[in-house]
């Protein structure tokens, strides 16, 4: 060492800091930041993360939403307006090509497409949406050469059903009646005898001349000749109400049968009559004639809250298993194993079927589902916890906390169990959308059958869709649009929070 | 490491039994089905169950159950389905289009997602990588009949490429049974591609960050040698066994895959079994399932120890 002058400084060098103050240490500047904020600003940080929890807030939100708005009640069940596609009337007539009811019908020939005009011109409703393509077809007839054109036409399937045969009673009959005079609208139509038809008895929707295949004979100007019976006797009961334009007061509504009447009614209009409304289905309808907006509203409210509720007691039964066999190890930890591994072994399907064919019609369908899921997902949690106990049980502060005095409980739950919370609570955002998934399959499956309480479930949605998926694909498409949705939210959103509350990878993405 | 695979196989085989004989009496304990009178099964079945000591207490019934299994390989009758045929005989003409779909769709499956995974792994934070890890999250994300409508609704409706449903019949590897796989193969091998990436990306990015891997590099490697052999080897530690594991896992297949594309599989069997109470036939199906399980995750436990030197030498103590 140089020659050290410390020792020589002269003590007039020397002055007080402070000499009558008293020294603070300076208060912090900075905000405190606690273990929670801190991982809510990492979380923020995680963009996908966050466009994940916004959309699945929308999700969540249109799940309570959409049976509150939707116009159709799950419980409502219509039996004609079976797998239609979407259509709203409003939008319909703007004529944008979206939510019209289209549906494609391909090679129809020049008698069908006089069909549609029928229906057209009857009921005021226009089936015809657009002819997409047409191909000119030929063929040999006979030794000769025959060209016909075949058309690949859109029609509204809501308006395309027209009219169709109804039996009603005296009373009933007289209701629309009095229904058509309150509010204008045309519910029964002109009644025609088949045998004015060429005898055909299973087609309402021909109320003009045909000749014996069905096909319209049309006077010399182009007109449908009504064939509208007019035969007073075998009318079935008075009618004194709307009449069609055309009409001169001698047309017949009603057909005579025992004890009621039949009649042909316009569909459309009758369901009016019924719900009191026009069938406006944003996502159209499925299998059993539910509204699908409605319904996978619906399905996704019980799924969800369902899954909230297995991951909870999942969460509360693992924790305190788990804890306990972190805690005393040893033998306890070796047999708490054992069962684990053999409750884990059984088959999730075999679990579900077995308790549904045991409990359902002692507990209900719902509790033995719970039961089923609750049976072995705790499994999971317990390991985790188990995994948390190990981590915390031999460190210091624990000894010092059992050197005081506290009993096992307290240091399971005052101590170890507040250190692994994080963990344990993050991954049960990961548990409910696996929770969601397999209730999904097993009602998809139709192992357990929910419909009689929650009214439809998404994976029951899309099992009736899946029958039809060439025919009506709109009625697989919404469910399984959001339920994909809704799966990779979750997870999304799960992954995040999970990054975002462990310690170990802070400040690494910085 | 005899000793090891010994206990590990023991301890499985004693969980299979409890998990049997628990489900066996739960089964047995539900209500039996009523035969349909005058019809000539009717009375074999009635003789059967008698035979399977239906009137008896439930652990002599299982006594009997496993006598039958293990001298005769007798499972029972199917009861409800094929009236009065041997359920492993049943069982047995179901297992093979269960196992081709899932060999299909493994054989081709694993390769193309551990390639995927190596190539992301490498490409880190790239375009690529981005691209692959999404895609990858979306699919592990989507349960598979969403994708399975999909494949049914484009490939097999709109572009007419595949016939809707499997193929009947047993000409397992003609060409035409082949064509009409392919959905169901498709639709099940999205799932393992995405697993498999998963797995590999996340291994990979690991080990190559590793000090070992720079040391490697240090001593005159390039990237490509040591990325071959010393990183590669490194996480093919995770990946084989959850290969060995996929191998074992096609016996099971997937029950809603093969509802779907109406494979004449296991699955099927099962769910028209719980559907139609054909309870001797479900018990197999339990049983079956449930080796599986158990069976992938031993395999699963031991190969890791196989290649794994570390587990090898733990296991000494």
């Amino acid at each position: 060492m140089a020659e050290n002058t410390y020792e020589k400084i002269p003590a007039e060098e020397f002055a007080f800091v402070q000499e009558n103050d008293l020294l603070h240490d300076k208060e912090l500047q900075t905000k405190a930041r606690g273990f929670f904020a801190d991982a809510m600003i990492r979380f923020g940080k995680n963009k996908s993360s966050v466009i994940a929890a916004i959309i699945l807030g929308l999700l969540i939100l249109y799940a309570i939403v959409a049976p509150l708005i939707s116009p159709h009640n799950i419980r409502h069940t219509d039996v004609i307006y079976i797998n239609y596609p979407p259509f709203i009337r409003s939008i319909a007539d703007k004529g944008w090509g979206i939510l019209n009811g289209a549906k494609s019908m391909d090679s129809q020939n020049d008698s069908s497409l006089l069909a549609l005009r029928a229906i057209a011109e009857e009921t005021g409703l226009d089936p015809l949406i657009g002819i997409k393509d047409a191909h000119e077809v030929s063929t040999m007839q006979k030794g000769k050469k025959v060209t016909r054109t075949t058309y690949d036409v859109e029609i509204n399937a809501y308006y395309f059903k027209g009219i169709i045969y109804r039996t009603f009673s005296y009373d009933e009959f007289k209701r629309i009646q009095a229904w058509q005079d309150e509010t204008g609208i045309q519910v029964i139509y002109p009644y025609v005898e088949p045998a004015d038809i060429s005898g055909i008895a299973d087609n309402p929707n021909i109320w003009y001349q045909v000749d014996s295949k069905g096909n319209a004979v049309l006077d010399e100007n182009g007109n449908f000749v009504p064939a509208y019976s007019s035969n007073a006797a075998k009318a079935g009961a008075e009618y004194n109400s709307l009449r069609i334009p055309g009409d001169d007061g001698s047309y017949i509504y009603s057909y005579g049968r025992s004890g009621s009447v039949q009649c042909r009614v316009l569909y459309y209009n009758y369901y009016r009559y019924l719900n009191g409304m026009e069938p406006n289905y944003l996502m159209g309808t499925n299998a059993l004639g539910q509204d699908i907006f409605c319904g996978i509203g619906v399905g996704a409210r019980f799924s969800i809250i369902f899954a909230i509720l297995v991951s909870a007691i999942n969460l509360t039964i693992g924790a305190f298993y788990g804890a306990v066999q972190g805690y005393y190890g040893g033998w306890v930890d070796m047999t708490l194993d054992r069962i684990a591994d053999i409750l884990s072994g059984v088959p999730f399907v075999v679990v579900t079927t077995l308790f549904q064919l045991h409990l359902a019609k002692r507990v209900g369908i719902v509790p033995s589902f719970l039961f089923a899921f609750v049976l072995t997902g705790w499994i999971g949690m317990a390991a985790l916890t188990r995994r948390q106990f190990y981590r915390f049980k031999g460190q210091e502060f624990i000894l010092a906390a059992r050197t005081l005095g506290a009993s096992d409980r307290r240091l399971m739950f005052k101590h170890i169990f507040p250190n692994g919370i994080g963990s344990i609570i993050t991954s049960c955002a990961l548990v409910i959308p696996g929770v969601i998934g397999s209730e999904t399959s097993m009602t998809y499956l139709g192992i357990v059958d929910l419909s009689s309480f929650a009214g439809t479930t998404i994976g029951t949605l899309l099992s009736q869709g899946n029958a039809v998926v060439t025919s009506a694909p709109h009625a697989i498409l919404y469910p399984s649009i959001f339920l994909g949705l809704l799966m990779i939210c979750f997870n999304l959103f799960g992954n995040g929070l999970r990054d975002a509350f462990n310690p170990s990878t802070r400040g690494v993405e910085d | 490491m005899f000793k090891y695979v010994l206990q590990r196989t023991l301890y499985m085989i004693m969980v299979f039994f409890i998990i049997t004989l628990m489900c066996f009496v739960l089964i047995r304990m539900l209500p039996l089905p009523a035969l349909p009178p005058g019809d000539i099964h009717s009375e074999v079945i009635a003789m059967r169950r008698e035979a399977m000591g239906y009137n008896k207490p439930y652990l002599e019934q299982f006594a009997i159950f496993l006598r039958g299994v293990f001298t005769r390989f007798d499972w029972g009758l199917s009861e409800q389905l094929y009236t009065g045929r041997p359920v492993l005989e049943v069982f047995l003409e179901k297992l093979p289009a269960t196992m081709i779909v899932n060999l299909y769709s493994i054989l081709w499956t694993i390769p193309v997602g551990i390639a995927l995974g190596i190539w992301a792994a490498l490409k880190k934070n790239t375009w690529v990588d981005y691209t692959i890890s999404t895609l990858t999250m979306v699919v592990i994300s989507v349960p598979s009949f969403v994708y399975a409508f999909l494949i049914q609704y484009i490939l097999c409706f709109k572009l007419r490429l595949f016939p809707f449903v499997m193929k009947g019949g047993t000409d397992w590897f003609s060409p035409a049974m082949f064509r009409s796989m392919v959905p169901a193969v498709l639709a099940l091998s999205f799932g393992v591609i995405a697993g498999f990436c998963r797995t590999t990306r996340a291994e990979l990015t690991e080990v190559l960050t590793s000090e070992f891997m720079l040391l490697a590099r240090t001593k005159g490697l390039t990237k490509t040698q040591a990325t071959i052999r010393h990183a590669l080897r490194n996480c093919f530690v995770v990946i084989v066994p959850g290969i060995f594991g996929e191998f074992i896992g096609i016996l099971g297949g997937s029950l809603i895959i093969e509802r779907i594309f109406s494979v004449p599989g296991v699955g099927g069997l099962t769910l028209n079994a719980i559907n139609a109470q054909d309870y001797n036939v479900f018990i197999m199906s339990t049983c079956f399932y449930t080796a599986i399980g158990l069976a992938a995750g031993l395999v699963v436990d031991i190969s890791y120890g196989f290649i794994d030197p570390r587990i090898r030498v733990g296991s000494k103590k």
